[in-house]
């Protein structure tokens, strides 16, 4: 070894910024609404690698939707999306304070990420399947899954779909396609692509959807998907939705210092675009675009959803611990809620008196809707599964050693 | 009936159920043009198309994990794992999901998939070549696990097996692909041209999932066996001259404890024989099951016989196997007992 070596150190990747710190994205470099073009749906990935490194926005500061990406959805729709947003913010805020209140054991909300999976539900198709992570419910909502058999599951009650087998936000609905949720992370990235693949070997025009976070990009699976959706050409979405947080591990933790989540895409010859996640228009126009792709047999995209989570990972964390208080608030790409009806009240469709009275609706109808759950019950009283229910359906047939077993059990 | 080895009969499983039903796609790391490295699924891709068959990335996570999407599509994926020794990448896709898909979706998306892999040694292949994995697969709730140990049973067992709605773990013990084994490598190769179990019947007849097969009536002691060992246990049984009773459970999970438990209450002694390694192994939950249900018929401790519990060794590989030799010591020793 030669003298002019020094020793070796370990690279750890930090965040800008740390409790106690102001919270800092002069780095964060975001392009002008309107300013990336709308490429045709059957452009050759190679063409587009410049999209992996800039931010599809259609919203601009002003409220105006403005570029190639606009204009996909007519005020109606708009309206319903902002409302679809709405639901779900109010329904996460009382579920987070019923968990609080010890009616459930777990929660985790969306805040700050609702544009995500509300306005990706519009561009995806009756019959087509979604595989999410448990911070997609605007894929339900959006597609009117009852919030009261949510909230049964959330309760773990008699009425409890999955008769208390599962965790409470880990939903399953084959007929709102939305993949039963495994909460292991990444496992169901490599599934969408397997459900695809089927619906391209059974010559359908089905299309799936993956969802992953941008910390669990790191897992093999997510390897294992992109090899699969590049090799067979599945006519899958592949979503990955960086919400800057990983419990408290920030995003570089595991993208390292290069690139983005999106560039990953490009070793695999995978069509690869970012999209601001905070504005509805945008994440709508990109889905549509992608999911367009998909159906035309054009081959899989790759989304990352750039967002910021702005509440705890779960009811089981706090944040305060590992990141600056005021770094929500800073977070340079607003609110997804907020900036919507910004855009609807600049149009003239939507004002502050309306925006108010569609809340105190909205929450009419969840605190309405709570209260039917909680007749039934909670994780705290009221009527609650069977235990027969967990010897269940582990298999089609009950085999005679489980039977036993619930025999056992005094069930 | 036509005579056949455990590959051909593999081969016609796969060929009757995908002539029968569109649904099963088989795929897997050299499956497709080439057949398989084994040639279980030979001419296939010819006869059905790349879209029914075809050859997969090395990548056991990715195989296992989109043929859960396929089953949750409606398809029926049998795919294969070259090595059941390269089955570790795909385990979380396969505790975690596969086998949880029913329970936790309250069967809202079920996973009838078929997850074939070669097992077991005896062929010099190493440790990376040789392992039997089984336990760590009838630990999973959820899963059924199968080994056949001849023709006639790997295609009636892989027919029921596609045919089951629920995930099905399929090991074949390579040693036996070609004809049966009763460990003595130094004596010249048997095939299957010759053998009874080497028939097997035309069409579909199933070998139902959960039923253990007598493979050799006997008073004085039940040797609970499958894959290879049976053939070994005959041999021991041959040899020693000890009137054993020989079960190939055939189906580990669901487990055939009905048959276990006459034959035990029987003979009052109890073998117990594989090729995986011993601590945990699936001999301890067998004994358990005995004890449980037989103490009092018992006459004598019971005796595992099985591979050592260190990684599977190549040049000492016959030191290794649990072999006639090993196995007819435990005969003589739970006659003495």
């Amino acid at each position: 070894m030669s003298d002019d070596v020094s020793p070796l150190s370990l690279n750890v990747p930090e965040p800008g910024c740390r409790p106690g710190d102001s919270p800092d994205f002069s780095d964060f470099e975001i392009p002008r609404a309107g300013s990336v073009p709308r490429p045709a749906v059957d452009v050759d990935p190679d063409e587009i690698r410049d999209m992996a490194f800039s931010i599809v926005r259609v919203l601009n500061k002003n409220g105006e939707a403005v570029g190639d990406w606009a204009g996909a959805l007519s005020t109606e729709e708009l309206r319903e999306g902002l409302r679809h947003m709405m639901t779900l913010r109010t329904f996460d805020a009382r579920m987070m304070n019923a968990q609080r209140q010890g009616k459930t054991s777990f929660y985790m909300q969306h805040l700050g990420e609702e544009a995500v999976s509300c306005a990706f539900s519009r561009a995806m198709q009756p019959g087509d399947m979604n595989f999410p992570t448990y911070r997609q419910a605007g894929l339900l909502i959006a597609r009117d899954y009852p919030m009261l058999t949510m909230m049964n599951q959330i309760y773990s009650n008699a009425e409890d779909p999955l008769h208390g087998r599962q965790l409470p936000i880990m939903y399953s609905s084959k007929e709102h396609g939305f993949f039963s949720i495994s909460g292991n992370l990444g496992t169901q990235f490599v599934q969408s692509v397997g459900w695809a693949m089927a619906s391209a070997i059974s010559g359908d025009t089905r299309i799936a959807a993956g969802w992953i976070g941008d910390g669990s990009t790191a897992e093999s699976d997510f390897h294992a998907a992109m090899v699969f959706a590049s090799t067979y050409k599945a006519p899958v979405v592949l979503n990955i939705v960086n919400n800057q947080w990983a419990i408290s591990t920030f995003q570089g933790i595991a993208r390292g210092g290069v690139g983005t989540f999106a560039a990953r895409g490009h070793g695999f010859g995978i069509a690869s675009i970012r999209v601001d996640g905070n504005d509805y228009l945008a994440v709508h126009s990109v889905a549509k675009w992608a999911c367009e792709r998909a159906r035309r047999g054009l081959g899989p995209t790759l989304i990352e959803h750039v967002t910021y989570r702005a509440g705890g990972h779960s009811t089981s964390d706090d944040p305060s611990a590992y990141r600056s208080k005021s770094e929500a608030a800073a977070w340079p790409l607003g609110d997804p809620i907020e900036r919507l009806k910004q855009h609807l009240i600049t149009i003239g469709e939507w004002s502050e008196e309306r925006h108010k009275q569609a809340e105190a609706e909205i929450l009419d109808q969840v605190v309405t809707v709570q209260k039917e759950a909680e007749a039934v019950g909670t994780l705290a009283a009221g009527k609650t599964p069977s235990p027969r229910d967990m010897f269940e359906g582990v298999y089609e047939t009950m085999p005679s050693h489980l039977i036993r077993q619930r025999q056992e059990a005094g069930f | 009936m036509a005579q056949m080895t455990m590959i051909e009969a593999i081969r016609e499983a796969h060929d009757v159920a995908m002539a029968a039903d569109e649904r099963v796609v088989v795929y897997g790391e050299d499956v497709g043009y080439f057949g398989g490295v084994f040639r279980c699924t030979a001419g296939l891709q010819e006869k059905y198309g790349k879209s029914r068959c075809f050859d997969a990335p090395i990548n056991e996570a990715g195989i296992v994990g989109t043929a859960i999407g396929m089953a949750a599509y409606g398809l029926k994926p049998v795919i294969e794992i070259q090595f059941a020794d390269y089955v570790y990448p795909a385990y979380d896709q396969i505790v975690s999901e596969a086998a949880r898909l029913r329970h936790r979706s309250n069967a809202d998306f079920t996973c009838p998939i078929v997850i074939r892999m070669p097992t077991g040694g005896g062929i010099f292949g190493g440790q990376t070549h040789s392992q039997s994995p089984e336990a760590l697969f009838t630990h999973v709730s959820g899963l059924k696990v199968v080994m056949p140990s001849n023709p006639r049973d790997a295609k009636g067992l892989l027919l029921a097996s596609i045919a089951d709605p629920d995930p099905v773990i399929f090991f074949e013990p390579k040693r036996l692909y070609n004809g049966p084994f009763d460990g003595h490598h130094d004596r010249p190769i048997v095939s299957w041209k010759k053998h009874p179990l080497g028939e097997v019947p035309d069409g579909d007849d199933i070998v139902p999932l959960g039923k253990a097969a007598l493979r050799r009536e006997g008073n004085d002691v039940t040797v609970l066996a499958y894959g290879t060992m049976v053939y070994v246990a005959e041999a021991a049984a041959e040899a020693t001259g000890v009137d054993a009773e020989i079960l190939d459970l055939r189906t580990l999970l669901p487990l055939d404890l009905d048959a276990i438990v006459d034959s035990v209450r029987k003979t009052g002694r109890c073998v117990i024989v594989h090729e995986a390694t011993r601590t945990s192994g699936f001999g301890a939950e067998l004994m358990s099951l005995v004890q449980e249900a037989c103490f009092y018929h018992l006459e004598a401790p019971m005796i595992r016989v099985t591979g050592w519990d260190t990684p599977y060794p190549h040049a000492q590989e016959w030191e290794y196997f649990p072999g006639p030799g090993r196995v007819g010591e435990a005969l003589k020793k739970v006659m003495e007992d």
